[in-house]
C-alpha cells in the first residue's frame, strides 16, 4: 500500500512499491494526462513535478516519493490558468500534443528556477522530445511565459 | 431547390443506433470529441448539425493526428455554410456508419497528405447545401422566396423585410428537407473564415491533460495487455511457458496471438508488462535469423548496375547523351530504414462477443481500421465498429497496416464479453514498426563543354512499399510510388528539371524488414540523391547553385517560384554570417512546390549547428497559413532527425534499436529557426503536410559541404567526421 500526495489530495494505492509512480497515476488514479512514451526516462512526455521539481515518472518507483508532494498536468493549475499553459495557447503549440504536458510540466519547472531563461537555458535544459517537431513554438511560449 | 419535406430520409439517429453498439453494451463511450450531437439535433446533412442554440458540429472524417486538418476542414464547411466560427465544434462519424450510409463521407483515409487536398470540394459543398438548406427553411416559414434570404454568422434575414432568425431555430425544418441539386461554392478570393490563420480548435485540451489520446481510454472491467512479437521478421512462438509468470500479481491471462505473437493480460498495464518481460518464450527465428544491415546493402548495391529495372521517368537517349558529355560525374547514395516512433505506442482498445466486435483506436484510417478488425474478429464488417481515438502521432504509421488492432481482436477474442486495452512498450514499437524503405541511388550525369547537363541516369535500387502493403497496385513491376518527386512533368510530383537525355530507373530489391509509409515517404530520399547531386554537377560545371537549378528548371515555373522565393529571402549570393555556409533544394510531391535554403556552421570539431532554414511552399490553395507554417516547422524536425540520427540497423534479423537512448531524435537545441514563406497561387489543391520534410536534409547537406567540402553520401550525418583535417 502505498501513501501518496497528488495535486494536493492525499491517496492510498494498494500497488506493488516498485511500480513506476507514472502507472500508479494513469492506472490506479485515473490521471492520464502524464503519458507514456519510452519508460526510460529518455523522452520527457511522462513529466510531473515532486517537491517542485520535474522528474520522468515513468523511472521512479512510487515507494520513492511517499511523502511528497506530487503535482501533475491535471493539478498544475484549477484551469488551465498557468502561465505556460496560456502562452501555449496564445501562440497554439501543440500539434498531436502527446507530449506536450510533459513539455509543460518541464517548462513550467524551468521557469520557476529562471525566470527568464535565455535561449541557451532552453537548450540546456529541456530535453523533451517532441516529434511533430513544435519546438520553434515552444521556445516562443516559454518566452511570451516568462515575460507574463 | 425543392421546398418539401422528404418522403423518406434516412436519418442518422437510425444508423448511430446500428452502429453505436457500444452504447447498448452499456459502456460510456468517450469519443475524442463529443458526438452525442445527433442526439441533441437532427443533421442538416451528413456534414453539419446545428443544435438549438446555434451550436454547429461539423462531423470530420479525416483524423487529426497534429496536422490541423480538423481545423482546417471545418474552416472550410464553415465558410461556406456561412455559420459563426466561434460556435463551431467537430465530431468524428465512425466507420461503420460511413459503411451503412453508402459510405456518405466518403475516404477516412488520412495519409500522402491528403486529408484536405482530396476533400476540400465534397466538404465545401456540404457546407453550402446546408447553408442553402437552412435558408429554405427560414424561408418556407416565412413564406417569401429563398432568393430574397440570405445567411450570415449563422443568421438568416430577409433583406426587403428585415426579418432574421438564426441556424439554430431552423435547423430541425431544414434537416427534412432535400438536398439542393446545384451548389455553387465561392471564389477563394471571398473566402473569410478560410484562409485565414485562425486558431486550433483542439488546443485548449491539449494544454491541461484532458485529451484522450488512444491510450489513455478506459472501459468499465477493462483489462489491459502487453505483447512480444517475434522479433526476427517472419519468425514464430515456437513455445512459451504461461505457468511461470501466472501467479504474478494482477495477471489474468497468457495467450498466444497468431502464430507469432505472445501477451500477457492484466490488471493493469505495468504488471502486464513485469509478467511479459519474465515469461519465458522459445522463438522459432525462421529464415531471416543470420540476416544483418551489410547483407541487405550488398543485396541493394547488386540492384545499381542490374540489367533489368523499372523505368518512372525517360527521354532522349541518355547512353549516347552520357558517351558523348564533355564531363561525366558519378556518385552512389543510399537511406537507411527509419523507425516513425510516434510519441504514443502503439495501442487499441476491444471488445469481442459471439455477436459483435467493437475497437476504440487512435488511427489515420477509420475504415482500414474496421477492415482489420472485421478479419480479426471473423465477424463481416457491419458487426464491429472501430471508434476512432485522438492519435499522438501518426506520420504514416497508423494508415495503411493496422496490426495492432489485428492483434488487440486476436487478444479479445480470448476472453470474450471483456474489454481488453493492448498498448506496446517502446520496444515493441521500434522492433516492429513498418519502416522507411531502404534504398541506395547511383547517378551519372553528364555535362556539355558549356556545363549544361545533357544526361541524367538515375538508378533506384531498394525496396518498394507498395510491393508489401499493397500488392495488387504493382503494374509491370512498377511501384509508381518509388518516383516521387521524379516523374515527367505534372501535376504529381513531379522532378521540375528539363535534362535532354534521362533515365530515371528502379531495381526493386525487398528485404525482410516491412516497409511503410513513413512522412514524407519516398520523397524523403529521392530528394537527397537528386538535389545534392544536382548540386555535385553545379560544382563540376563550375556554375552557382542557384543559377545552375534556374536553368533547368525554364519549363516549371511553379518550382522556380518556390525556389526564387527562397533565394530571396536567404539572402542567395549575398554574404552570409561569418562561418555560415547555405545550401538550397527545391522539389515537389504530394501535390503542392516547396523549396529550402539551410544556413549551417560546422566546427573545427566538426560539430554541425543548422541555424536557420527558409523554406517556401505553393499549395495552390492556403486553408489555414499557421498551420502550413507549423507543419514546415515540424516536418523539418522529423526530416532533420533522420538525417543527423536516424537509423534502424538489422543484425540476426530483426532491429537492433529499441528505445530512444539508441535511436536519438532531434530535440529542442537542435532545431533552427525556420522562416516559412506561404505563397498559394492558386488553381490546385496541394498537401502540407509531408512536401515540406523533403527539402530540409537536402538543403542541410548542401550547405555541409560548402562548410566543409566533405559530400556526405550515405546517411546518417553520425557516422561521418566533419572535424577539420
Amino acid at each position: 500500500m502505498a501513501r501518496l500526495n497528488v495535486n494536493g489530495k492525499d491517496h492510498t494505492a494498494n500497488v506493488d512499491p516498485e511500480t513506476p509512480i507514472l502507472w500508479v497515476l494513469r492506472e490506479t488514479l485515473g490521471l492520464t494526462g502524464t503519458k507514456y512514451g519510452c519508460g526510460i526516462a529518455s523522452c520527457g512526455a511522462c513529466t510531473v513535478h515532486v517537491d517542485g521539481e520535474a522528474v520522468r515518472a515513468c523511472a521512479v518507483r512510487v515507494s520513492a516519493v511517499e511523502g511528497k508532494k506530487i503535482v501533475t498536468i491535471e493539478g498544475l493549475s484549477p484551469d488551465g490558468s498557468h502561465p505556460v499553459q496560456k502562452a501555449w495557447v496564445a501562440l497554439d503549440v501543440p500539434q498531436c500534443g502527446f507530449c506536450q504536458p510533459g513539455m509543460i510540466m518541464a517548462v513550467a519547472a524551468l521557469l520557476k528556477q529562471k525566470p527568464k531563461p535565455t535561449d541557451a537555458d532552453i537548450d540546456a535544459n529541456l530535453t523533451n522530445i517532441c516529434r511533430c517537431g513544435t519546438y520553434v513554438r515552444v521556445r516562443a511560449a516559454i518566452h511570451a511565459a516568462a515575460k507574463a | 431547390m425543392n421546398a418539401f419535406p422528404k418522403v423518406s430520409r434516412r436519418s442518422f439517429l437510425v444508423t448511430a443506433a446500428a452502429a453505436g453498439g457500444g452504447l447498448s453494451l452499456g459502456f460510456h463511450v468517450p469519443y475524442a470529441r463529443g458526438a452525442t450531437a445527433q442526439e441533441m439535433a437532427p443533421e442538416v446533412n451528413a456534414w453539419v448539425v446545428v443544435k438549438p442554440d446555434d451550436t454547429v458540429v461539423v462531423r470530420i472524417a479525416r483524423s487529426e493526428m497534429g496536422q490541423g486538418t480538423l481545423t482546417g476542414l471545418s474552416q472550410l464547411v464553415a465558410e461556406e455554410l456561412e455559420c459563426d466560427w466561434k460556435k463551431v465544434t467537430t465530431e468524428y462519424p465512425t466507420p461503420g456508419q460511413n459503411l451503412a450510409r453508402n459510405r456518405v463521407w466518403g475516404n477516412f483515409s488520412t495519409g500522402g497528405s491528403r486529408g484536405i487536398r482530396e476533400s476540400n470540394d465534397y466538404v465545401r459543398k456540404g457546407g453550402a447545401a446546408a447553408r442553402m438548406m437552412l435558408i429554405q427553411a427560414a424561408a418556407n416559414d416565412w413564406k417569401v422566396p429563398a432568393s430574397e434570404c440570405s445567411a450570415q454568422n449563422s443568421v438568416i434575414t430577409h433583406t426587403p423585410s428585415g426579418r432574421t432568425t438564426t441556424y439554430g431555430k431552423v435547423a430541425a425544418a431544414a434537416s427534412k428537407l432535400e438536398a439542393p441539386k446545384e451548389i455553387t461554392l465561392k471564389d477563394p478570393k471571398d473566402w473569410k473564415v478560410a484562409g485565414k490563420s485562425v486558431p486550433r480548435l483542439d488546443t485548449v485540451d491539449k494544454v491541461t491533460g484532458k485529451q484522450i489520446y488512444g491510450m489513455d481510454l478506459k472501459l468499465p472491467g477493462m483489462l489491459t495487455a502487453t505483447i512480444k512479437d517475434c522479433p526476427v521478421f517472419g519468425g514464430k512462438v515456437k513455445s512459451f511457458d504461461a505457468a511461470a509468470v501466472q501467479k504474478m500479481p494482477g495477471v489474468k491471462h497468457v495467450v498466444p496471438v497468431g502464430e507469432t505473437a505472445v501477451a500477457v493480460v492484466a490488471d493493469t498495464w505495468w504488471q502486464a508488462k513485469k509478467a511479459l518481460d519474465a515469461l519465458p518464450i522459445v522463438w522459432d527465428e525462421g529464415p531471416n535469423a543470420k540476416v544483418s544491415s551489410k547483407d541487405i546493402a550488398q543485396m541493394l548495391k547488386a540492384g545499381l548496375d542490374a540489367p533489368e529495372a523499372v523505368v518512372g521517368n525517360q527521354n532522349g537517349d541518355v547512353k549516347a547523351g552520357l558517351a558523348s558529355a564533355a564531363k561525366k560525374i558519378e556518385a552512389v547514395y543510399s537511406y537507411p530504414f527509419q523507425n516513425h516512433a510516434c510519441m504514443e505506442t502503439m495501442n487499441a482498445t476491444a471488445v469481442w462477443t459471439a455477436d459483435k466486435c467493437e475497437v476504440w483506436t487512435p488511427t489515420q484510417n477509420g475504415e482500414a481500421a474496421l477492415a482489420a478488425a472485421s478479419e480479426s474478429s471473423g465477424h463481416p464488417a457491419a458487426k464491429c465498429e472501430v471508434y476512432k481515438l485522438h492519435l499522438g502521432g501518426g506520420f504514416g504509421r497508423r494508415g495503411a497496416v493496422h496490426d495492432w488492432v489485428r492483434q488487440v481482436v486476436a487478444i479479445a477474442k480470448q476472453v470474450p464479453g471483456t474489454p481488453v486495452k493492448l498498448i506496446w512498450s517502446r520496444e515493441e514499437d521500434m522492433l516492429h514498426g513498418r519502416f522507411h524503405p531502404i534504398t541506395q541511388c547511383k547517378l551519372t550525369g553528364g555535362l556539355d563543354a558549356q556545363g549544361n547537363l545533357t544526361s541524367l541516369h538515375m538508378r533506384i535500387s531498394g525496396q518498394s512499399i507498395v510491393a508489401a502493403i499493397f500488392p495488387q497496385n504493382i503494374k509491370d513491376g512498377k511501384d509508381p510510388v518509388v518516383f516521387q518527386g521524379l516523374n515527367p512533368p505534372g501535376p504529381e510530383a513531379s522532378l521540375g528539371y528539363t535534362i535532354p537525355n534521362l533515365l530515371i530507373d528502379h531495381a526493386m530489391r525487398n528485404p525482410h524488414v516491412p516497409p511503410g509509409f513513413w512522412r514524407g515517404v519516398n520523397l524523403n530520399h529521392n530528394a537527397i540523391y537528386i538535389e545534392c547531386f544536382i548540386d555535385e554537377l553545379a560544382q563540376a560545371a563550375g556554375i552557382d547553385a542557384l543559377e545552375f537549378r534556374r536553368k533547368l528548371l525554364a519549363n516549371s515555373p511553379k518550382h522556380l517560384g518556390v525556389l526564387n522565393a527562397v533565394a530571396e529571402r536567404a539572402g542567395w549570393g549575398k554574404p552570409a554570417p561569418a562561418g555560415v555556409h547555405r545550401g538550397l533544394c527545391v522539389t515537389m510531391g504530394f501535390g503542392s512546390y516547396v523549396a529550402g535554403c539551410a544556413e549551417v556552421s560546422v566546427s573545427p570539431e566538426g560539430v554541425v549547428k543548422i541555424h536557420r532554414i527558409v523554406a517556401a511552399i505553393d499549395c495552390g490553395h492556403a486553408v489555414n497559413p499557421q498551420q502550413i507554417e507549423m507543419q514546415l516547422e515540424g516536418s523539418f524536425v522529423y526530416g532533420l532527425s533522420a538525417m543527423l540520427y536516424g537509423e534502424c540497423t538489422v543484425k540476426n534479423g530483426r532491429m537492433e534499436q529499441e528505445n530512444f537512448d539508441s535511436y536519438r531524435v532531434l530535440r529542442i537545441d537542435g532545431m533552427p529557426k525556420v522562416e516559412s514563406i506561404v505563397m498559394p497561387s492558386g488553381g490546385f489543391w496541394g498537401g502540407v503536410g509531408e512536401p515540406p520534410i523533403a527539402v530540409a536534409a537536402p538543403a542541410a547537406l548542401n550547405a555541409i559541404f560548402r562548410a566543409t567540402g566533405k559530400r556526405i553520401r550515405d546517411l546518417p550525418l553520425k557516422h561521418h567526421s566533419l572535424k577539420k583535417a
